[in-house]
């Protein structure tokens, strides 16, 4: 048994311009101690995937409308709210993109490291304090007893970051979401976040969801990919099968769009052209494909399932078997 | 073996802009200083520390040239902009903008040079105004500096750059929040273009926008250097956008100019041990480079502006520091043609460190 089992998720928001299809059937499972990355553009849909499994979609104008998420066995989404209150923080941590909003600015790094230790564990004062100490060390926050005092605006961003990956590790979860953990961080502070990240969920034995729009931080660290877009995973398969031998066309896309340090530099950048699409106007056919070089007329009428392609390796699209690889010989 | 990047091949230079243009220079920033006083106490202010957001900066863009100004949160990248742009008034130390110290001047000497001077930022949520229609944007400047008085040829001239940006003319009488991020980024550059400047500055402008936007931006932003010869300071933090797209490269640390060289020789041989250690922490989107590669994770976080370490600012994090490091500010040297650096232990045809 899986972790984790996402079965056909759809989490819709009901607004004035309509409903707004953000999750429509997503489906993946994250095995114990594993690394899935969900890669995808804003608005397609992952960050709600991810509040979903926590049931995190204020209502109104979200709400999750179908599909089931088990957790270790545990339908999520027939639990009561105290039930789920009792899952956040303990079995599941988060770690969010903004380290500023996320932190409460009135309570001390203390008191928002014991908070979760007190409410989940039943530990006392001086355990609390103890185990909040261990986890700054943990995540490597030089002088922890003076920090322990202080706010989070006396913290850099980078800190912020690594107080926030110590609150998600207080209960010892079996899983971690950690959405855009790295973007607002600089380049430097992103590599020392992600080994720090990497190093704890190996040795601690946590699975781990990053989300992120960055196709260069999932490279190196994730064991399997999702790429969503307009709400639904279009491919997913291990990082290599994503990166070297890419079977939709939008993952090819959006490898090609960007620049690379170990590539030569090219004359001119090979952009996806136009918008994504509107999601309250979705019609039953692949929604890539006024974008889409490899549409053809049953990319209008038929929305593809998401088809076998290799071991592990699935893809949504009709054409997966005649996509060029990503990167184009040097001429 | 390729080196500087922790053991990636920098690929080999294949674009329009390997050849630096020769020129001579539009805009010359010398000595440049800015500070920004703290102050404490709330009727008598006084003055108890200064952030040195930029401390001396000095180099010149060419005309024609792509130059681009790169380092992380708080090095002074954007103050270096806002100065040269005037809106900012340095602390110390001459812009010379073809010539004409622009830091002499009176707000009314600067208007016909603001007209040369353009700039487009980064958030194009927050840079245009939501109550005014695109067409009335990007007609705002015209107006401002006297260009095309007759109300119809303005209208024209809108429907024009709207098309030169990619944008359907139509979108003169919609709002902003009827776009999406990359149409209205196309509209902060339309609006850039209105009074025929020769000099914009791209503020972090396709930093906002999704890979698959911030292409069609970067291929926009060349196709009208082109075309109408302009000359940019593209100041960013994303550095294979700016290994992409610029002809030069300034990497800026703490308000220092730490390295100042050719893209190509920039990328293929960074001596600057801080330009290394962020060319060493871009990730590489290929799971099998990036498992080969060797990450020189820089330790420790960007120290404050209000009190920088002494001598060469980088020293604390620096792996290849040297006991006369936090003595002197090191100076830049032209250790190869072209190819500057802040730092003493980088002797030229060797690496520091190896």
């Amino acid at each position: 048994m899986a972790l984790l089992e996402v079965e056909e998720l759809q989490t819709h928001f009901f607004t004035s311009a309509g409903i707004v299809r953000a999750v429509d059937g997503v489906s993946y499972t994250v095995e114990e101690g594993e690394t899935v990355a969900v890669v995808g553009e804003s608005g397609c849909g992952k960050s709600v995937s991810a509040l979903s499994i926590l049931r995190l979609i204020p209502w109104p104008p979200g709400r999750i409308v179908g599909g089931s998420i088990r957790f270790m066995g545990r339908d999520l989404l027939g639990l009561s709210d105290a039930e789920i209150r009792q899952v956040r923080g303990r079995d599941i941590g988060m770690v969010f993109q903004e380290p500023m909003t996320s932190l409460n600015p009135v309570l001390t790094i203390g008191r928002q490291l014991t908070e979760p230790l007190e409410a989940h564990l039943d530990k006392n004062d001086q355990q609390a304090r103890e185990r909040a100490l261990e986890l700054l060390r943990l995540v490597g926050i030089s002088d922890p007893q003076r920090r322990l005092g202080q706010y989070p605006h006396h913290l850099s961003g980078g800190m912020r970051q690594r107080v926030m990956i110590a609150m998600a590790l207080a209960c010892e979860p079996k899983l971690i979401i950690a959405d855009e953990p790295t973007t607002a961080l600089d380049v430097t502070i992103q590599a020392q976040i992600l080994e720090l990240m990497k190093d704890l969920t190996q040795r601690l034995g946590v699975a781990l969801v990053i989300i992120t729009h960055n196709l260069g931080v999932v490279a190196r660290y994730a064991d399997r990919v999702n790429v969503m877009y307009a709400g639904r995973i279009i491919e997913t398969g291990s990082a290599r099968d994503i990166y070297h031998d890419p079977r939709h066309p939008y993952t090819l896309a959006l490898l090609r769009s960007v620049p690379r340090l170990d590539q030569p530099r090219r004359a001119r950048l090979d952009p996806v052209e136009g918008q994504p699409p509107d999601l309250t106007r979705l019609d039953g056919g692949c929604p890539f494909r006024p974008r889409c070089r490899y549409a053809i007329q049953r990319c209008a009428t038929d929305y593809p399932p998401l088809m076998e392609t290799g071991p592990g390796h699935r893809s949504a699209c009709w054409r997966k078997d005649d996509l060029e690889p990503p990167l184009r010989k040097a001429s | 073996m390729n080196p500087g990047v922790g053991e990636i091949e920098i690929g080999t230079p294949a674009a329009s802009t390997a050849e630096v243009p020769a020129g001579e220079p539009l805009v010359e920033v010398r000595n440049l200083k800015k500070y920004f006083p703290v102050t404490e106490g709330i009727l008598l202010q006084r003055t108890v520390a200064d952030v040195k957001a930029v401390d001396d900066v000095s180099f010149e863009i060419r005309r024609g040239e792509t130059l681009g100004l790169v380092g992380e949160s708080g090095c002074g990248k954007t103050t270096t902009g806002r100065c040269i742009l005037q809106l900012e008034r340095p602390t110390s130390g001459q812009i010379l903008y073809d010539g004409v110290d622009l830091s002499g001047l009176d707000q009314k000497a600067l208007v016909p040079f603001r007209r040369r001077m353009q700039v487009v930022f980064q958030d194009p949520y927050s840079s245009l105004n939501p109550r005014m229609k695109i067409g009335q944007i990007i007609a705002e400047p015209m107006y401002v500096h006297g260009i095309e008085p007759n109300a119809a040829k303005r209208r024209e001239r809108v429907a024009h750059l709207l098309s030169v940006c990619g944008l359907n003319p139509g979108f003169a009488d919609r709002y902003p929040h009827e776009m999406s991020g990359g149409q209205r980024q196309r509209v902060g550059i339309a609006r850039a273009l209105a009074v025929d400047p020769e000099f914009i500055i791209c503020d972090e402008a396709v930093s906002a926008l999704d890979v698959s936007i911030q292409a069609q931006v970067i291929n926009l932003l060349e196709d009208l250097r082109e075309e109408f010869n302009l000359t940019y300071l593209f100041i960013a933090h994303d550095l294979s956008v700016v290994r992409h797209i610029c002809h030069r490269v300034a990497v800026m640390y703490l308000g220092h100019l730490v390295e100042f060289a050719p893209t190509d020789e920039l990328f293929d041989r960074p001596l600057h041990p801080y330009t290394r250690a962020l060319l060493s922490a871009v990730p590489v989107p290929d799971p099998e480079v990036e498992q080969a590669r060797k990450h020189q994770v820089v330790r420790g976080e960007v120290p404050s502006p209000i009190n920088p370490p002494s001598g060469c600012v980088f020293h604390p994090r620096c792996p290849i520091a040297v006991d006369t490091c936090p003595l002197q500010v090191p100076a830049l040297r032209e250790v190869r043609p072209g190819h500057w650096v802040a730092c003493t232990e980088v002797r030229e045809g060797e690496r520091p460190g190896q």
